[in-house]
């Protein structure tokens, strides 16, 4: 860790950074979108702690935030879609949970979600927009009344307003801005002054971070000032947004990090397998979250085999040709 | 027997719709080949571009998600989804977006959400992602279906897109600007919207469907006196959409 006298501060294992920022009810936005760059090396080691009562936040959410909720970890969720491409339309244990009846939620649009980060960036109580205007999403509540207004649940889930600006009848729906405790980002590369640059779609892991107390980062890797100062047109946030960095290299697998991997096929499928089975789905994460003790020993279960089929041409971004079925 | 099936007849009657010029709002499954083929046969100058921020990929292998790193290679510009909302709904953009539901009304207001009580629910579904948003936004949407009664709905169990409303003119009512619903393209027919009344009715059937079996397989009652047969896929078109759109048959 010497060798980063910079970020010497922030520069941690996994295992530290959960425990000296995530606590059980923790509020928290995790970064990527459906099948690429989810921070699961982190999740994992939420999941292995035993974390519980998150309040996820979040606008389309796919492996994440199935084996977060499939574990147990998840109380309650404000959301806009659960889903995992081909690999499962629907999230299965997402769907499972809201059927049950196991877990809060509320649901939004992904727009609404990123606006309510953006707003939640910029220190605004609440923004406007015209989407969901006519839609259920402003006729059902999700959330529980008694709920309501407590800790970072806001009072209500949305307002509608009349434009105070032209006097006409037109209307628009106030939403309320997201502050998380914590935002997860997988990143490809934090330099050595703790810049952070995702290569890519962003997303909204900009708006999420910027709107949190606290920014774990997790990186594939970490790369010398001279590099990341070089062309900082690139960069995604300066250092001082960041309060945990760690090194994790494919910190984003079974999900997709460009130009460094591609989705996991194979690891998809097999989940999409056991998901649906509570009792195979238990065996799963006791294998390949309990049952390792490192984010090391779950890509030395991979296989160097099928990390390199996923390997990523470093230059169009994904994986030429894999077979994706 | 034809020689395509319903997915390739699916993605061409959609991708028709397409003109030089659009923006493309392409989403999950079909509309991603409707989308695909639409630029490759009909509309060479049609941008596509995903909610998540990829804008003009260049698409040589298909995507099967709009976060795969597919939508991420050679675009103009990736960024993310606030500046991807931006373009949706932007003024001096004739966007046209594709969607797929669970259930649509006669209004093309579409269900992805829940069958069943909201909060204890017979099926949980994906939730809105960025359809609500686009629905709001876009000039006009083409919602993909499975031709089946108990999607054809007089009521939907939950309106997460708006299409147009309670008919008439009460979507601009609810104060959305511009856009509704163009076109509904299932797996026996092409549905459009009437002028007026933005009532659904029957604009095309495939060939080897018959206007009865879309009638009984549509829970309200439509209007079938527009209807003619739809052109069917050309051998080029098929060629195409399985040997350069989707070679690996991952959508087809």
């Amino acid at each position: 860790m010497s060798s980063y006298p910079e970020i010497a501060d922030k520069v941690m294992g996994l295992d530290e950074a959960v425990k000296r920022f995530i606590r059980d009810g923790s509020q928290i936005a995790i970064g990527g979108f459906t099948v690429t760059r989810n921070p699961m090396a982190i999740i994992y080691e939420i999941i292995r702690q035993r974390i519980k009562d998150i309040h996820l936040v979040c606008h389309s959410h796919g492996q994440g935030l199935d084996v977060l909720i499939g574990a147990g970890c998840v109380k309650r969720l404000e959301i806009a879609y659960g889903g995992n491409g081909r690999y499962a339309p629907t999230c299965i244990r997402f769907k499972k949970a809201v059927q049950r009846s196991e877990i809060e939620f509320e649901d939004y649009s992904n727009y609404q979600m990123s606006l309510r980060f953006l707003a939640g960036s910029l220190s605004i109580p609440f923004i406007p927009t015209k989407s969901g205007l006519g839609s259920d999403l402003l006729n059902y509540e999700g959330f529980p009344k008694e709920i309501r207004g407590r800790g970072k649940v806001a009072s209500k889930k949305f307002s509608l307003l009349q434009n105070p600006f032209n006097g006409e009848d037109d209307k628009v729906v106030l939403l309320p801005a997201l502050n998380p405790d914590v935002a997860l980002v997988h990143a490809q590369y934090v330099g050595e002054d703790g810049t952070v640059r995702m290569k890519g779609l962003t997303f909204a892991d900009i708006e999420q971070a910027k709107a949190a107390d606290i920014v774990i980062v997790t990186c594939e890797e970490i790369v010398p000032r001279s590099f990341i100062r070089l062309d900082p047109d690139q960069n995604s946030l300066p250092p001082f947004f960041v309060d945990a960095i760690v090194r994790v290299p494919y910190g984003a697998h079974p999900t997709a990090c460009y130009t460094f991997y591609d989705y996991d096929p194979k690891h998809l499928n097999l989940y999409k397998k056991v998901a649906g089975d509570d009792s195979l789905f238990r065996q799963y994460l006791d294998e390949w979250v309990y049952g390792v003790s490192s984010h090391e020993e779950y890509i030395e279960k991979i296989g160097a085999a099928q990390l390199m089929k996923i390997k990523a041409n470093p230059v169009l971004g994904y994986a030429v040709g894999l077979d994706r079925k | 027997m034809a020689d395509y099936t319903d997915n390739e007849m699916m993605a061409i009657g959609a991708g028709r719709f397409i003109k030089d010029g659009d923006i493309v709002f392409a989403g999950t499954g079909v509309s991603m080949l409707a989308a695909t083929a639409a630029k490759r046969i009909y509309a060479p100058k049609a941008v596509i571009f995903f909610e998540t921020g990829g804008i003009d990929p260049v698409l040589d292998e298909i995507p099967m998600a709009v976060a795969d790193l597919r939508v991420m290679s050679g675009t103009a510009l990736n960024s993310g989804l606030i500046e991807a909302f931006s373009i949706v709904g932007h003024r001096k953009l004739h966007t046209i977006a594709f969607l797929g539901a669970a259930q649509v009304d006669r209004f093309g207001n579409l269900n992805t959400t829940v069958i069943g009580d909201y909060w204890k629910p017979k099926t949980r579904f994906s939730g809105s992602g960025g359809a609500c948003d686009v629905a709001s936004f876009a000039s006009g949407v083409i919602t993909f279906m499975q031709h089946e009664k108990r999607r054809f709905v007089e009521k939907l169990d939950y309106l997460t897109s708006v299409g147009w409303y309670k008919g008439g003119e009460s979507r601009r009512h609810l104060g959305l600007q511009r856009g509704g619903a163009l076109a509904v393209v299932t797996n026996l027919c092409v549905m459009r919207f009437d002028e007026n009344t933005k009532e659904m009715y029957l604009a095309e059937y495939y060939p080897g469907f018959t206007v009865d079996k879309i009638v009984e397989n549509t829970g309200f009652p439509i209007d079938v006196s527009r209807a003619r047969e739809a052109e069917p896929p050309s051998a080029e078109e098929l060629r195409i959409l399985r040997e350069e759109v989707d070679p690996q048959r991952l959508i087809l």
